[in-house]
């Protein structure tokens, strides 16, 4: 089974580039040159350079002790939440900010939902002092206030988006909007492995680096690189892009994606994309999507922001569609109640994204031997106010 | 029969006049009588816009108006039951103008049977890749007679436009900004030399100018480069403030098509 996006940008049914003309020239340009970039040594040694020095990467892969008593299973949490900024979300921003510089942009957008990503975005810009402007859904920004702040204090431009619900999509068409309008000197720096071809591989390609660094730091600790699972939650799909990208050859991996199930899969208030989305079409890629019976999108809801998409990224839904990932989903409860456990277990607050892939591990029978690792994408510190109001600690 | 578009451009060659409005817009039952005024005012072509919940094409005014529709209920089917009754009055062409995802959750190819069976006449689908129509879908529109229209923009490059030409039947959709809808002001030298050089390419398909034409004045100076031009965001806001809409789309049309050339 071939995993790999194709040159047109499909896995299996999904992907592509569905786009009005008018970005048709930006999108080309960047297919045509990414892979030539992703390259070049320049391009390594930096991109290398500032994962290590910057990010702080690699990040460790730690054995939980009390967690894997818990589970009945030997777990590992891998430590995105250690890099720079809280989440896995950088190592994106900092390969794709490489490659604006390369294709002689001046400028950045981005699409933010909780924030995370326009924190990473608004850093990177800093880093390389070119300007920002982060689009993001007036709703989230008042949710997020801190996150807004932490933008403008790296000197980011944020910019509400007031249209349709004001929430992750509509940040992500306004961005969209803004680069049809302005199409030479602007880079878009999508966060997650959605939208039109390249974006899915080459986002899923900087977050590689995690199952890489996996695999080296498995063969030291249990003398081979393989677990027999990996747990990571989806919105988008980048960590978990990022997390399986090098094991899904490995057939005997499993790998196990955990999508936000809101108030119960069935509830209406959910955003468990594979269990209730159907083939459609949204910013720029086929791909898995809830939508009405007329294809208009629905607005998804989970507790938590960066899970609060209505799609999920074109190599998911092929991932999902051929059976080579198990997706399975966990509510709101399920994923506070975990997150809280955690951090009683092991002295670590996740995000709550995270908390949802955590919150999976109930789901499964393990045998003691297994070695299970959970991607632990984000840190929970900007998650510190849902804690407080959910109460339950 | 013949192709109420093709036949269009093969006797018209200059200030061809064509209005987008959303369907379902400002009401449900509008899309039948905005139609009917714009026929009878002296419109050349009719667009009517799908309404969709993610319009990313578009400025704020489409966008506003795509919201309003859907919340009125509109969608694919009653939409097509609306051509149809339009076609018992009007024989101007009409084409239907949408996001994909709502045609793909009706059925592509069911869309272009309805769609042709209803009597329209063509679509503008702007973000259906031009390899995906190719491959899957021009025999079909060509089987049942519609027009596919793509968009070009002053970034698209001469090679694809070349490519863009061959693949189109009736006119292209020359964008005049690298812009969302509604878009406004003069022309710049640039725009001027995108459309001198779409004039000298001597496409096989005449071309309509969109995107910021909102009056008199903007019409003439566009149609002045091309076969006509499209008006949208401006209309939009017509009917979005109009109180009587036939003396109002009348007075609007003739405003830009002065009865000389009527």
């Amino acid at each position: 089974m071939n995993y790999s996006v194709d040159d047109r940008g499909y896995y299996g049914q999904f992907g592509g580039a569905y786009i009005p003309e008018m970005l048709y020239p930006n999108v080309e340009e960047l297919r045509s040159r990414y892979l030539d970039i992703l390259q070049q040594e320049d391009f390594r040694r930096e991109f290398d350079d500032l994962l290590r020095h910057y990010v702080g990467r690699p990040t460790p892969l730690y054995f939980a002790k009390r967690l894997s008593e818990a589970c009945n299973a030997q777990v590992f949490l891998k430590r995105e939440d250690l890099c720079h900024t809280g989440a896995h979300k950088v190592n994106n921003t900092i390969g794709q900010i490489l490659v604006a510089k390369r294709l002689g942009k001046q400028k950045i957008i981005a699409e933010t939902g909780a924030g995370q990503h326009g924190v990473a975005t608004a850093t990177v810009c800093a880093l390389m002092g070119m300007e920002c402007i982060v689009y993001m859904g007036q709703v989230d920004m008042e949710r997020q206030r801190p996150n807004v702040e932490r933008m403008r204090i790296l000197g980011a431009t944020v910019v509400p988006a007031v249209s349709g619900s004001m929430t992750l999509k509509d940040a992500t068409n306004e961005a969209m909007r803004h680069w049809i309008n302005n199409p030479t000197d602007t880079h878009y720096i999508i966060g997650s492995v959605v939208g039109p071809h390249p974006y899915p591989d080459m986002v899923a390609r900087f977050q590689s680096v995690i199952s890489e660094e996996m695999r080296s730091q498995l063969q030291e600790a249990i003398g081979n690189p393989f677990p027999d699972y990996v747990f990571a939650c989806v919105g988008g799909g980048s960590n978990a892009a990022g997390a399986f990208y090098h094991y899904l050859n490995d057939e005997h991996v499993n790998l196990v994606a955990v999508e936000a199930a809101g108030h119960g899969i069935n509830s209406g208030e959910s955003a468990a994309t594979t269990a209730l989305g159907k083939p459609g079409v949204l910013h720029g890629s086929k791909t898995l999507l809830m939508q009405t019976e007329d294809g208009q999108v629905i607005e998804p809801y989970s507790i938590s922001a960066g899970l609060d998409y209505p799609g999920i990224g074109p190599m998911h839904a092929h991932l999902f569609d051929v059976g080579r990932v198990k997706f399975v989903s966990a509510t709101d409860d399920e994923a506070m109640t975990a997150g809280i456990m955690l951090g009683r277990l092991e002295g670590i607050i996740p995000a709550i994204e995270s908390a949802h892939a955590l919150a999976a591990l109930k789901q499964f029978e393990f045998a003691p031997d297994d070695v299970v690792v959970v991607n632990l994408s984000g840190r929970g510190d900007k998650d510190l106010e849902t804690y407080i109001r959910w109460g339950k600690y | 029969m013949k192709n109420r578009i093709t036949s269009l451009f093969a006797t018209t060659k200059k200030d061809i006049l064509s209005v987008f409005y959303t369907a379902g817009f400002p009401n449900l039952h509008d899309t039948v009588p905005i139609a009917e005024a714009l026929a009878a005012s002296g419109a050349d072509i009719i667009e009517i816009g799908i309404p969709f919940s993610d319009p990313v094409a578009d400025g704020p005014t489409i966008q506003q108006s795509n919201k309003v529709a859907l919340d009125n209920g509109m969608n694919v089917k009653l939409l097509l039951a609306q051509v149809a009754t339009i076609r018992q009055t009007v024989n101007i062409p009409i084409i239907l103008m949408g996001y994909l995802n709502p045609v793909i959750q009706y059925g592509v190819e069911r869309f272009i049977v309805d769609a042709a069976k209803a009597g329209v006449d063509g679509l503008i689908l702007p973000d259906m890749p031009l390899y995906e129509y190719e491959e899957q879908y021009q025999a079909l529109f060509e089987q049942h007679n519609l027009c596919n229209t793509f968009l070009i923009s002053p970034t698209t490059s001469e090679e694809r436009i070349r490519r863009i030409d061959a693949a189109t039947q009736g006119f292209i959709y020359a964008v005049s900004a690298s812009s969302t809808t509604g878009a406004k002001g003069d022309f710049t030298g640039e725009q001027l030399a995108y459309f001198d050089k779409l004039n000298k390419m001597k496409l096989s398909n005449p071309f309509l100018i969109g995107f910021g034409i909102s009056n008199r004045d903007t019409f003439d100076r566009a149609a002045a480069h091309g076969a006509g031009a499209i008006i949208g965001s401006a209309f939009i806001n017509l009917l979005r403030s109009s109180t009587n809409l036939p003396a109002d789309i009348r007075q609007f049309i003739e405003g830009i098509k002065q009865p000389s050339r009527v």
